[in-house]
C-alpha cells in the first residue's frame, strides 16, 4: 500500500492525473464556501437593517452622543456582529469575482490572499474600536 | 493561441434583459458595498480615537462627494439585500418560473429605490430640523 501511495504521489506510475483523482470524491471546498455565503447573507438581513436604522440616528448626535450610542452594550454587540459578518460575507463575494475574472494564476492567488488579510484586519479593527468605545465610557453617559 | 477553439457567445450578442442586468448589478453593488465596509471601519476607528478624528469623518460624510457616495451606498445596500433574498429563494428551489423571476426582479428594483428614498427623505427631513 505504501509503495502504491508513494508511486501515486511521486507521479511515476502510468496513470493520468484524472484517473488518480477519479473516485476520491470532491474536495468539498465549494460547499463550505456556498454555505458560509448563505449563512452570512441570512445573518446580514436583520443586522444590515438594524445598522441602517442606527445610522439614521447619527446626524442628530454630536461626538459624545455618537460615543454613547455605540457604548450601549446591545448596540456594541450588534455592531461587532454586523461588522464581522459584513467583512466575512464581502470577502467571500470578492473571492468569487476574482476567481471568475482574474485568469493569471499568480495575480489571482495574490489578490485572494490580500483580500482575506484585509478582511480580517477590517473586522478586527472594527471590533477593537467598538470595544474601546464600549468599555472606555462610564455607563452614565450611555444613551439608550 | 496555438489552437483556435470555438468560443461560447459573449455578452455582446444577447438582448439586454432584466435578469442579466440584475445579476450584474448584484455583483457591482456587492463590490461597492465592500468599499462601504471600509467607511464603516473608518467611522468606528474615528469614534474610538478622538473628537477631531470623528469631526473629520463626519465632515467627509457631509461633503457633496460624501453625500453622493452615501446615497449610492444606501441604494447598493437595499438592492443587494433585496436581491439577496431573491437569491435565497432560488437556493431553496422557489421562484424559477420565467414570469416569477421577471416579476421578482422588478419588485427588487422598486423596493430598493423606495427604501433608498425613505431613508434619504427621513435623513434630509431630520437634518432640516437642526442637527449636525
Amino acid at each position: 500500500m505504501s509503495v502504491k501511495l508513494h508511486n501515486a504521489v511521486a507521479g511515476d506510475d502510468m496513470r493520468t492525473p484524472l484517473a488518480r483523482a477519479r473516485g476520491l470524491g470532491s474536495a468539498k471546498h465549494g460547499v463550505g464556501h456556498w454555505w458560509a455565503q448563505r449563512l452570512t447573507a441570512i445573518a446580514l438581513i436583520p443586522l444590515a437593517l438594524w445598522f441602517v436604522w442606527m445610522v439614521l440616528r447619527l446626524p442628530h448626535l454630536d461626538y459624545a452622543g455618537a460615543h454613547g450610542l455605540v457604548a450601549n452594550p446591545i448596540n456594541a454587540l450588534l455592531l461587532i456582529l454586523f461588522t464581522a459578518t459584513m467583512f466575512w460575507h464581502g470577502q467571500l463575494g470578492i473571492q468569487v469575482v476574482i476567481e471568475d475574472y482574474v485568469h493569471t494564476r499568480w495575480i489571482e492567488i495574490t489578490l485572494l490572499i490580500v483580500v482575506k488579510f484585509l478582511a480580517v484586519l477590517g473586522a478586527l479593527a472594527c471590533a477593537l474600536a467598538v470595544l474601546s468605545v464600549w468599555l472606555g465610557v462610564p455607563s452614565a453617559a450611555n444613551i439608550p | 493561441m496555438p489552437h483556435a477553439r470555438p468560443l461560447s457567445p459573449h455578452l455582446g450578442i444577447y438582448k439586454w434583459q432584466i435578469t442579466m442586468v440584475l445579476s450584474i448589478v448584484h455583483r457591482l453593488t456587492g463590490l461597492f458595498l465592500c468599499l462601504g465596509a471600509l467607511l464603516v471601519a473608518w467611522g468606528l476607528i474615528a469614534l474610538a480615537s478622538s473628537d477631531s478624528a470623528w469631526s473629520a469623518f463626519t465632515a467627509f460624510c457631509a461633503s457633496w462627494i460624501g453625500i453622493v457616495l452615501l446615497i449610492l451606498w444606501t441604494f447598493s445596500l437595499f438592492f443587494h439585500l433585496c436581491n439577496g433574498i431573491r437569491h435565497l429563494f432560488w437556493d431553496a428551489g422557489a421562484g424559477f418560473e420565467k414570469p416569477t423571476y421577471h416579476t421578482s426582479g422588478w419588485v427588487v428594483v422598486i423596493a430598493a429605490v423606495a427604501l433608498t428614498l425613505c431613508v434619504w427623505i427621513w435623513m434630509l427631513a431630520g437634518a432640516h430640523g437642526g442637527a449636525a
